[in-house]
């Protein structure tokens, strides 16, 4: 789970980690108040978007007067802003965070995640910050460094003394950083974050440390320890049909084809977009309705499936293990009836009474074509969706 | 032969009590598995499915000799489970549970690194020895005792390559599910070199997923050290960037982990790779000649 940059800093607050100095606002007259309550005479205004890029595209801007903070969140909150990273998509902006800029003297950049080949807490260290981290450990991987922290022993001074020399930070600035990367560890392992990204980590001239940007992603399966962080999901920032999905405890991904897929099993479920494309389709989804494939569970992945334009044919595909296949098929039948289903739907069932599965499906008035395997599937269901 | 499990397994249930440890229990125990008794703290001394129910993991080995667990616990008391597993001194852990948080696996991970036992899962369908000794959620009747071993990342992607091997009649002889966590028990090395110094297995199925560098592993374990044929498959190929598809461990993160590399890592160290998933069987068919 992601949360917006003001709500990462706070979190960076309370561990230490100096964030700077700044407000969220929810209006242009908040945001004009803020301005006024943090004095001086320059602010930035920050469009909170659950994407990074955002000052290239537009939702960084600087003022000189508390009226332009007011006249740029009034212009901000409410409209949308699509950056190279938010997925091709416009994200609506609700709120903006207000701040005093930084007296920058140089950019770095530092995260935090989980190495699965290590299985060691790691940080990433680079002294080109404000770049595209991904872009500088292609072209100069000797700019970055990582560090991993035993799960035993955890963060260690030396580390952060490493790594902040490495990054060419002076004996006092080494201070500092230490008691940075101390406070991240310490809420990365404490809040069961799954990414802390600052980019950029800046210097400031008279020789301190400000996280100018944060990313912070939860890890979904510790929520139920954090009550205080679940809390924070913005539910308008993440794709409308993949929440309605999560509602139902079901996995979904939306994608451009046209061919819908259900499935039971994640594995089995891009096992089946890859068959898919492989005879020349393209799937419109991912989708795994899980073991039971009751028929709710089938009628609402049917409706989240129809809901998308352009879906020209559905494959499901169930193998039934606990479950059996002709239960299944009348709960395939039910949910297509109900939700009125207007495009062919082809039904591979294999497993437990696959037999008798198919000719549930085939005596069925409702209309669905039955595959005989997984190839048959596949051809059917792609050639229905080029008719 | 086989791995990891067989007739000889002595398997307790911690959430035995529990309606899915409950349903799985029985389903093994029908097929035939030694499930000796099961934990659950507080009910100690009571009887479940005819067998005993202890207190604590410890107490179970000692009144049953027990080798083998199967955890049911629910997800935020699961990495607990395992711990208590390990320091009962159980060999062989299998974790069927779903959504445990990464930062308690390191943890347990970290342990398990030391400790002699072993850990299978979570987030897995468990492992099966057809004809001998079943753990976990599969469902039993697609199975036959034969000569392929199977390992992977997806329950329904083991099930598929268990089906069309005992379709075209060459069994299995072991089947394990590594599940689908970033960090999990053992991986796939681990289980093929099992594999490679099991008899009856003659050939492996593996079939991975997006995320992570496990298949690259492999791919390198396998050009140095295996004799008997791999057939590979890896789900995923049309997945888009930085989505987690269904399992926690299956996503594609900073270009790393795409199905593409992994199957040309595999391809590279001389691995026979399907892009289908229904072409697992007939391509094992095809390299054992």
């Amino acid at each position: 789970m992601n949360v917006h940059e003001y709500q990462a800093k706070e979190i960076f607050a309370r561990y230490g980690v100096p964030a700077g100095i700044g407000r969220v606002a929810h209006s242009a007259d908040a945001a004009a108040t803020v301005a006024n309550e943090l004095g001086g005479e320059r602010w930035v205004v920050k469009a909170q978007v659950h994407a990074g890029g955002r000052g290239k595209a537009g939702g960084v801007k600087i003022c000189d007067s508390v009226d332009e903070v007011k006249k740029v969140a009034g212009e901000m909150i409410g409209a949308t802003l699509e950056t190279k990273q938010s997925g091709g998509v416009a994200l609506p902006i609700n709120c903006v965070y207000v701040e005093k800029p930084a007296d920058i003297d140089n950019e770095l950049y530092l995260s935090v995640l989980v190495d699965r080949a290590t299985r060691r807490v790691t940080f990433i260290a680079s002294p080109e910050g404000g770049m595209d981290i991904e872009e500088v450990a292609e072209a100069t991987p000797e700019k970055i460094m990582q560090i991993a922290m035993h799960p035993a022993a955890g963060f260690q001074a030396y580390q952060a003394r490493e790594v902040g020399f490495f990054l060419g930070l002076d004996k006092k600035q080494v201070g500092e950083f230490v008691k940075v990367m101390k406070g991240l560890y310490e809420m990365f392992t404490e809040c069961d974050a799954s990414l802390v990204e600052i980019n950029p980590l800046v210097t400031t001239k008279d020789g301190g440390l400000i996280a100018l940007d944060g990313k912070l992603n939860f890890d979904d399966n510790a929520l139920f320890r954090h009550a205080e962080f679940a809390e924070m999901r913005d539910i308008s920032q993440e794709n409308e049909r993949e929440a309605k999905a999560a509602e139902h405890d079901l996995n979904y991904i939306q994608l451009d084809g046209n061919i819908g897929c259900m499935v039971n099993g994640a594995g089995l479920a891009m096992g089946t977009m890859d068959l898919v494309k492989l005879h020349g389709g393209e799937p419109a989804n991912f989708l795994d309705v899980g073991g039971g494939a009751t028929t709710e569970r089938v009628t609402e992945a049917f409706k989240l499936i129809t809901a998308g334009e352009g879906v020209k044919a559905i494959l499901v595909n169930i193998f039934g293990g606990i479950v059996r296949c002709d239960l299944i098929a009348e709960g395939i039948i039910t949910a297509a009836k109900d939700v009125g289903i207007n495009v062919p739907v082809v039904v591979r069932l294999e497993g437990t009474n696959a037999e008798e599965g198919r000719k549930v499906l085939d005596e069925s008035e409702y209309d669905l074509i039955a595959a005989q395997d997984l190839t048959d599937a596949a051809k059917k269901v792609v050639a229905e969706a080029a008719k | 032969m086989s791995i990891l499990v067989n007739q000889d397994t002595k398997l307790i249930v911690q959430g035995f009590t529990g309606s899915q440890g409950t349903f799985h229990s029985e389903q093994c125990i029908a097929y035939g598995t030694n499930i000796v008794g099961g934990v659950t703290p507080g009910r100690g001394g009571q009887t479940h499915l005819d067998r005993p129910v202890f207190n604590t993991c410890a107490d179970a080995v000692r009144e049953t000799g027990a080798n083998a667990t199967m955890i049911y616990v629910p997800a935020p008391f699961a990495a607990d489970a395992i711990l208590e597993a390990e320091a009962a001194g159980i060999a062989t852990i299998i974790c069927i549970t779903e959504h445990i948080p990464v930062m308690d696996m390191l943890k347990v991970r970290a342990v398990l690194d030391e400790s002699d036992s072993v850990l299978i899962g979570p987030n897995c369908p468990g492992v099966i020895t057809p004809g001998e000794c079943k753990i976990g959620i599969m469902p039993a009747h697609i199975h036959q005792k034969g000569k392929i071993g199977i390992v992977s990342r997806s329950g329904t992607l083991t099930y598929e390559a268990v089906f069309q091997t005992t379709h075209n009649g060459l069994g299995q002889s072991t089947c394990v599910g590594i599940g689908g966590d970033p960090i999990h028990g053992l991986d796939f090395t681990d289980v093929l070199e099992m594999f490679e110094n099991d008899p009856q297995t003659e050939g492996v199925v593996m079939v991975g997923e997006i995320g992570g560098t496990a298949e690259e592993e492999a791919a390198e374990y396998i050009k140095h050290n295996m004799s008997k044929p791999v057939v590979a498959y890896i789900a995923g190929v049309t997945a888009p960037p930085g989505k987690r598809m269904g399992h926690a461990g299956a996503i594609i993160s900073g270009g790393k982990g795409t199905a593409d590399d992994k199957f040309a890592a595999l391809e590279a160290a001389g691995v026979a790779t399907v892009r289908s998933t229904a072409e697992i069987g007939t391509k094992m068919e095809e390299v054992l000649g």
